[in-house]
């Protein structure tokens, strides 16, 4: 059983008159543990791809299964729930709420989860510790460099332990030699088990995965493995 | 999400925005420290009003020259002009009304009282000896007006009086000139307080006819009835009415009120100021929740990626609708309390400034504004909670 089963999707979107099919016919199944790259020129549908996966968008038609289970037919509070449990994001802008600081922000999802405060900062601590981030536990994000910011977010998108990392252009605000820190991080991550799905128009990027989906206008124009 | 983590991440969304919340917090404040000064303001003259009603004596019946047209007690028509004298006779004869114990005519007026060349001028009350017990007043030294006789030479004096014009001298048995007359002190009234705008430590007492003759009247000022019991207040003012009525050939050219009747009007109008001061006080608190709701808003636009962060974190729509109903409610709570505090340290200061004003908040008051305080917030925070709980996640995290 795929951990990932997407079969005949079409989501398509209104702008103004004229309807944009941001994803069509399109199926995809990924396998636990999996590396995937997202790749396509931009507008092809890649983004929306990933927030179709993350249960943050739905499709117009078609079907979802996650772990074999159908997951479009769920209430919007289960949906969430798939999310804590289940997902973890990794954006390009990071999306660090900048009044907390970087363990606040790993500890987030523990506390959506309801988990108890001891529980909670002792994972957080180890999560600092294994991400090189136990000297900014107590700093706000305007006060860690961009590689920093990344690595929390990181941290936060596998506190909970997920099944899949969803991880969109995790590059693409860092330079060069952040950016391949952060891939070598999310790299390791994979190499522990957890499933990575990583969009990136960068081929040297898409050229150390496993395996390459590539996107135009809504379909899926190549998907090879290596 | 848990009730405690909740607060704790309104109270730092809170914190985050210290400008915002300052600003918030002082507009909720300000309403509530309004209702509490204003009400304390209205409800101190209330009692400022009744408290010195009270000290005139109990079982009060006054009868007053002049007829007022609508029965009841009216200020305005309480100083009208006199169209019959009311006598030291009037006075007499009331007493020997049934439910009558005990009645003291009054004249009042000011004058210079002058001793060993110091010179003040001072209230002169003209009564007789009934007057102290109807009063309840104390005396310090010596005795009160004789019963035998009105036409003697004496006084006796205020508290106050006596200091300034004797200082450490005995008073008592001195001879005080008022006017053109020498008078025997025989009498210092003990220290007592207000009595109608009258004080009665700068008082000095004379019989009524010495006084009469002393500002060429023959008319008083008013008759204070005291009843022979609660029960009986208004078979003496019936009675009251009905003998000098008699003795005025048939007109009923008098006013005879009832010391309740008079805390009553005085009771009800200020009470319902009261009232209305604390209404339009509570509009600032309704502007305050309007405020509220905007503050919230503009804190939904400028959290947006926030909101869809937590989305995509696995927050269901519940967890953030909470969030920031917290926040509303935490920002009106502590609204209402400075404004709490503030009201309280305003009705300080102005007992501090005015002693004789008490002026207390009523608990009513300080219930209602810290409720509807607290209720304003939490209904004007619940459109800007809804409408975060409904963002699209998607569309969320994409807004800059
Ligand atoms: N909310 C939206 N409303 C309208 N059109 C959208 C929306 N989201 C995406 N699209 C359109 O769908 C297509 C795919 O977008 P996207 O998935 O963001 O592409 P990519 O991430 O590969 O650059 C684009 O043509 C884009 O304009
Ligand atoms: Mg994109």
């Amino acid at each position: 059983m795929a951990l990932i089963e997407l079969t005949g999707i079409e989501r398509s979107f209104t702008l103004g008159d004229s309807e944009v099919h941001a994803l069509a016919g399109l199926d995809l199944a990924i396998n636990a543990g999996e590396y995937v790259a997202v790749m396509g020129q931009s507008g092809s549908g890649k983004s929306t791809l990933l927030n179709l996966l993350g249960l943050l968008d739905h499709p117009n038609t078609g079907a979802y299964r996650l772990e074999g289970r159908d997951v479009t037919t769920l209430t919007a509070d289960e949906q969430a729930r798939v999310r804590r449990e289940r997902i973890g994001f990794v954006f390009q802008s990071f999306h660090l709420v900048p009044r907390l600081t970087a363990a606040e922000n790993i500890a987030l999802p523990l506390m959506l989860a309801g988990i108890e405060p001891a529980e909670r900062s002792r994972r957080v601590d180890k999560a600092l510790q294994d991400f090189g981030l136990a000297n900014r536990a107590d700093h706000r994000p305007d006060q860690l460099s961009g590689g920093q910011r990344q690595r929390v977010a990181i941290a936060r998108a596998t506190i909970m332990q997920p099944a899949v990392i969803l991880a969109d252009e995790p590059t693409g605000n860092l330079d060069r030699a952040t950016g391949e820190d952060v891939i070598h991080l999310l790299e390791m991550l994979n190499a522990g088990g957890v499933t990575l799905i990583m969009v990136t128009h960068d081929a040297a990027l898409g050229a150390r995965a496993r395996r390459r989906v590539v996107m135009q206008d809504g379909r899926k124009m190549t998907d090879e493995a290596t | 999400m848990k009730l405690p983590d909740t607060l704790r991440f309104a109270t730092r969304a809170a914190t985050g925005y210290p400008l915002r919340t300052f600003l918030m917090v002082l507009a909720m404040s300000i309403g509530v420290a309004a209702v509490v000064v204003l009400t304390a303001l209205g409800d101190g003259a209330r009692r400022y009003v009744v408290n010195e009603f009270a000290s005139l004596g109990s079982n009060l019946v006054i009868v007053l020259p002049g007829r007022s047209e609508t029965g009841g007690f009216n200020p305005v028509n309480a100083v009208t002009s006199t169209p019959r004298d009311l006598t030291v006779g009037d006075a007499q004869a009331i007493t020997r009304a049934p439910a009558v114990l005990r009645t003291a005519p009054i004249t009042v007026g000011t004058s210079e009282a002058v001793f060993n060349g110091k010179l003040r001028d001072v209230t002169i009350v003209g009564t007789t000896a009934d007057y102290l017990k109807l009063r309840r007043m104390e005396l310090a030294q010596g005795r009160f007006l004789p019963a035998e006789d009105a036409n003697a030479a004496v006084a006796v004096i205020g508290a106050k009086i006596q200091s300034e014009l004797f200082g450490n001298q005995p008073a008592l048995g001195q001879v005080l000139r008022i006017g053109d007359r020498r008078l025997r002190i025989i009498g210092v009234l003990g220290q007592s307080g207000q009595g109608l705008g009258m004080n009665a430590d700068e008082v000095v007492i004379l019989p009524v006819t010495v006084a009469q003759a002393m500002f060429d009247t023959n008319t008083l000022f008013r008759i204070l009835v005291e009843a022979r019991g609660r029960p009986l207040i208004e078979q003496a003012r019936a009675q009251a009415l009905e003998i000098v009525k008699a003795r005025h050939d048939g007109e009923e050219d008098v006013t005879v009120i009832t010391q309740d009747a008079v805390l009553e009007t005085f009771d009800r109008i200020l009470g319902t100021l009261t009232y209305g001061v604390a209404g339009i006080a509570a509009i600032s608190l309704a502007v305050a929740g309007i405020l509220v709701m905007n503050v919230m808003l503009v804190a939904v636009a400028l959290r947006t990626n926030e909101i869809g962060l937590l989305k995509a974190l696995g927050a269901e729509a519940g967890a953030i609708r909470n969030a920031f109903l917290a926040e509303a409610t935490l920002l009106s709570a502590s609204g209402a309390l400075v404004g709490y505090l503030l009201g309280q340290l305003g009705a300080f200061a102005l007992r501090t400034a005015v002693p004789t004003l008490p002026a207390y908040p009523p608990d009513w008051a300080v219930i209602a504004a810290l409720l509807t305080a607290l209720s304003t917030g939490l209904l004007f925070g619940v459109m800007p909670a809804r409408r975060a709980a409904q963002l699209d996640a998607v569309q969320a995290l994409a807004k800059r």
